[in-house]
């Protein structure tokens, strides 16, 4: 287990499109009752891929304006970058199993 | 976690749930194995004004919070994980999970349903970019934007009254000619002018660029072809079971939904079913609590009768 970063406006260039490793963005807003439900499974990844994807929440409710940017209309929504762009979204409350799998096809195609 | 338990329910909504409050305080040694978080469906509802002992109503966030706070009081045990299939081998019953296998005497199913889907084309490719099945979730993204829900039942009408709130215009597309939904809810829809009503549509498609920009609708009646802006469609036509997984082991009616007696009894002996997912509920917080505790008595009257 282990916490994704918090991102907004400010730090999302540096945390998300900068970074050296993937990292998968979690689109969530607190009133969203499926966002809590998918949140201990992307800190269990978290944990489990420590090193090699990075991860991070949004809020969408403060930051409209990233939400906007990438599209996101539906909430939860993982977004995967690598290089700098969206490379992946998996939209709405999805197994963990699936999610494990959507990480492991953008890590093996690094 | 052990494996092997006096009883194992699946699924921990309000019918679950209720069922494990009198299950644990029977002390019968209970599992309960939920997909995603306790409390079921019933966390996406804006408001529950129906569930008696709240006069004031009741977020149905709060409301599940506090039925899983007061059904794992008593020695509940409850795990996140996927049920995949349902064995019997003798008297016991084994649930094969995305954690691996546990075994008990007897199993409520209290799994509930899921969204149905419209079913026609753009639905799938633009879930997430303006189609969405979660008003809750997703309403404050159409800021004064138009948007449809299509449905004619009280999630439709539930939806289309939050949506008020952010978008300009709500366009309630509805097949028939008339609403399904409670009175008290239609006379609210009908009362609000952001909302209007489509009678006799259905949705044909749905297409758009990045994001939803159109969809287009058939009259059924005059089977005239129209097309309308809105950059979201919120999808309230109704819930399916989730019992694909159980297919050759209960009796199924032709919606998938789990066919029981009074007391919850699905035929195979020490196998209930309670709330949404059997057949004849009528989908309401109180009759799933009311199934889940009649479950649980019938299964601990079948414990103490083996």
């Amino acid at each position: 287990m282990a916490e994704p970063l918090k991102v907004d406006d400010k730090n999302f260039k540096e945390v998300v499109l900068e970074a050296k490793m993937p990292v998968l963005v979690d689109f969530w807003a607190p009133w969203c009752a499926p966002c809590r439900a998918i949140a201990p499974a992307v800190e269990e990844l978290a944990g489990e891929y420590a090193g090699r994807v990075g991860f991070a929440k949004l809020n969408v409710d403060e930051n409209t304006k990233l939400a906007t940017e990438y599209g996101v209309r539906s909430i939860p929504t993982l977004l995967i970058f690598k290089d700098g762009k969206p490379l992946t979204q998996i939209v709405g409350l999805r197994p963990k199993a699936e999610l494990k799998k959507q990480l492991d096809v953008v890590l093996g195609k690094g | 976690m052990d494996k092997n338990h006096q009883l194992i329910i699946v699924g921990g909504g309000p019918a679950g749930l209720s069922a494990g409050l009198y299950a644990s305080r029977s002390k019968l040694d209970t599992l309960l194995i939920e997909r995603a978080i306790l409390g079921g469906q019933i966390l996406n509802a804006e408001m529950v004004e129906n569930y008696p002992g709240f006069p004031q109503g009741i977020s149905g966030s709060e409301l599940g919070a506090l039925i899983a706070q007061q059904a794992t009081k008593y020695g509940l045990l409850t795990i996140v994980a996927e049920v995949q299939g349902i064995e019997i081998r003798g008297g016991e019953k084994i649930v094969s999970t995305s954690e691996g296998e546990y075994r008990a005497k007897a199993v409520i199913i209290a799994g509930g349903s899921e969204h149905s889907k419209l079913g026609v084309p753009g639905e799938e490719e633009f879930t997430g970019k303006g189609v969405s099945y979660c008003a809750m979730c997703d309403g404050a993204f159409f800021r004064d934007q138009i948007v449809a829900v299509v449905g004619g039942g009280n999630v439709a009408l539930n939806d289309a009254l939050f949506l008020t709130r952010f978008a300009s215009r709500v366009i309630v597309i509805h097949r028939r000619d008339q609403l399904r939904a409670t009175r008290i809810l239609q006379d609210r829809a009908f009362a609000n002018p952001k909302i209007e009503f489509f009678w006799d549509t259905v949705v044909e498609s749905i297409t758009g660029d990045k994001l939803v920009k159109e969809i287009r609708l058939r009259n059924v009646k005059t089977g005239k072809g129209s097309s309308l802006e809105v950059s979201g469609v919120f999808v309230a036509v109704g819930l399916r079971p989730n019992t694909g997984y159980l297919k050759g082991l209960l009796t199924l009616d032709a919606g998938g939904f789990i066919s029981v007696n009074g007391q919850m009894e699905t035929g195979v002996p020490g196998v209930f079913a309670a709330g949404d997912i059997r057949a004849g509920s009528i989908r309401q917080v109180v009759s799933a609590a009311g199934d889940g505790a009649t479950a649980a008595i019938a299964a601990e009257r079948f414990l103490s009768s083996m």
